[in-house]
């Protein structure tokens, strides 16, 4: 316990010197920021186009889709702008830069994650979160307190999920650094993926993020119960409440793989 | 010497095995993505922007091939003269005999080689083997005619893509930071070329900006000529105004690059 807070010390204090960093030229952190608002918007974009031609894209309606976008960007938003920075694990192994971060007396998953933390990923975080917001006032959801309870916990668990996949991911660095993209498929491919209703994917690929790679728990799920909709795959329902446990699993087989990662890394010895 | 720059450019982007096996992988999980955002929306409007449901299709995957190939969302090799600006050795290219535009169209000429035949290829070929994809059809000589109009086409998109790229690059010149200008191109650059959805299906007012911009000359206008979007006189019409484009912006990065260069100050020692 002692040392899990001195580790989250440690990131905080080196999360703090980057942003001081970034503010240090403030017209560029708000042009990357707002860049990144607006990268995100896009996806937002081709959405409300596409609803221009229907009421329903799989049976489902524009707030209810942009609930979906909403929590799947808010949750990837936040995953990537905590622990995002691992992506650059493979430059750092090419270079033998790994080595200093070691021998350092401090973890080195929390130096790695705090590592050139970019507080422009915030952009994502806000957009999201304003069609989520304007996606909730639209579906005018009668809320009950276990309501409210699984909508928080879809933020937190969606949350850990992505950021278990950023972890999980960035320990293959370790075995093959220049694969590293392959991750970007599971990340933004996978947010992208559950910004659409799943009726529309064929059964066999829901199935795969239900069973495989657990995303469905993110918001596909929860979403489910908060929004009343029927389940394509007809899974029991209490799966629509067990994201914290998926969540919990995820953060698990990180944590294991990262270990797996760091004991296999051989220096370059450059 | 042009060509060997070019050659030596492909070799050197075939050494990255691995990073392009990444990229193949992500390029096809987004197609399958985008393939069923589409087949639902295709399915309630089976028509719309003049495409059908197998030509829709069709059209994501040439997306996802052409997406590195037209470097329609990076710089491509223009990455590398980006870093040099931003450190200071395109000094030491400003000394070579060489014309500098023409050198970086070769090596990104090689890279898009390359990429033609392994990013373009596979997901295309993966794609292929799930949905039902539309190839060029009608007698012996039409679909000669189409093949032959989409490789120049493509030969012709990535030209404006590359002037589109080398201004970006050049900025670097006035710019200390270019990741906001990246990330702005990126997002107008995938937007207005049709890589999302076809302009065809935006609303009219989106559609003729689309159109006076260039970026539909970089994935748009190919991806109908393989479509067989336009008749023998339509096809001619689209390819001129990609040479049109490139012209105006080939001449536009000579333009920036000469007074590029006179902002450069070589530091002694």
């Amino acid at each position: 316990m002692a040392e899990a807070l001195h580790a989250l010390r440690c990131y905080g204090h080196i999360v703090r010197m980057w942003i001081r960093a970034a503010l240090a030229y403030p017209a560029s952190f708000w042009m990357t920021m707002l860049g990144n608002l607006g990268a995100s918007g896009m996806d937002f974009v081709i959405i409300i186009v596409m609803f221009l031609h229907t009421h329903a894209l799989g049976g489902w309606s524009l707030p209810q889709v942009a609930f979906l976008y909403g929590t799947s960007g808010l949750t990837l938003g936040l995953a990537d702008l905590f622990v995002g920075s691992l992506d650059q694990l493979g430059v750092r192994v090419r270079e033998g830069s790994v080595d200093t971060i070691l021998v350092r007396p401090v973890p080195a998953l929390a130096q790695l994650a705090g590592d050139r933390f970019a507080l422009r990923r915030i952009g994502r975080v806000a957009q999201s979160g304003a069609v989520l917001v304007w996606s909730l006032v639209q579906l005018d959801l009668a809320w009950t307190p276990l309501k409210a309870l699984v909508f928080v916990s879809l933020l937190l668990s969606g949350t850990l999920i992505f950021g278990s996949v950023f972890v999980g991911g960035s320990a293959f660095h370790f075995f093959m650094a220049d694969a590293a993209e392959v991750q970007n498929s599971f990340t933004y491919g996978g947010a992208t993926m559950l910004q659409y209703p799943p009726t529309i994917y064929a059964r066999d690929i829901v199935r795969g993020t239900v069973f495989g790679v657990p995303l469905a728990f993110v918001n596909w799920l929860p979403a489910l119960y908060l929004l009343g909709r029927n389940d394509p795959l007809g899974l029991p329902s209490w799966f629509r409440f067990a994201s914290p446990v998926a969540a919990l699993l995820c953060v698990a087989a990180a944590g294991l793989l990262w270990r797996t990662g760091v004991r296999s890394y051989r220096s370059t010895g450059s | 010497m042009y060509a060997a720059v070019c050659l030596r450019s492909f070799r050197r982007y075939s050494t990255y095995r691995a990073a392009t096996g990444a990229r193949v992988f992500t390029n096809t999980v987004f197609g399958f993505i985008l393939s069923y955002t589409y087949l639902a929306l295709w399915q309630v409007r089976p028509h719309l922007g003049g495409y059908d449901l197998s030509a829709a299709l069709t059209y994501v995957w040439i997306g996802q091939g052409l997406l590195s190939v037209l470097a329609i969302n990076d710089l491509g090799a223009l990455s590398d003269l980006q870093t040099r600006i931003a450190n200071g050795d395109v000094a030491v290219d400003l000394f070579r005999p060489v014309d500098q535009q023409r050198w970086w169209l070769a090596v990104d000429a090689g890279r898009a080689g390359y990429q033609l035949l392994t990013n373009a290829l596979v997901p295309m070929l993966v794609g292929g083997l799930f949905f039902h994809l539309r190839l060029p059809q009608g007698t012996a000589a039409a679909t000669v005619a189409t093949w032959a109009a989409t490789a120049v086409a493509l030969l012709l998109a990535l030209l404006v893509s590359y002037a589109m790229r080398h201004l970006i690059a050049l900025t670097g010149f006035w710019l200390l930071d270019l990741r906001g200008v990246q990330l702005v191109y990126y997002l107008v650059s995938c937007f207005f070329s049709g890589f999302f959805l076809p302009i065809t299906t935006f609303p009219p007012l989106l559609e003729a900006v689309a159109r006076a911009l260039p970026f539909v000359a970089v994935f748009q206008v190919p991806a109908d000529v393989f479509l067989q979007r336009y008749d023998a006189t339509g096809t001619l019409a689209a390819l001129g105004v990609q040479v049109a484009w490139a012209v105006v912006l080939l001449g536009l990065g000579r333009l920036v690059q000469s007074r590029a260069v006179l902002k450069v100050v070589v530091q002694g020692g």
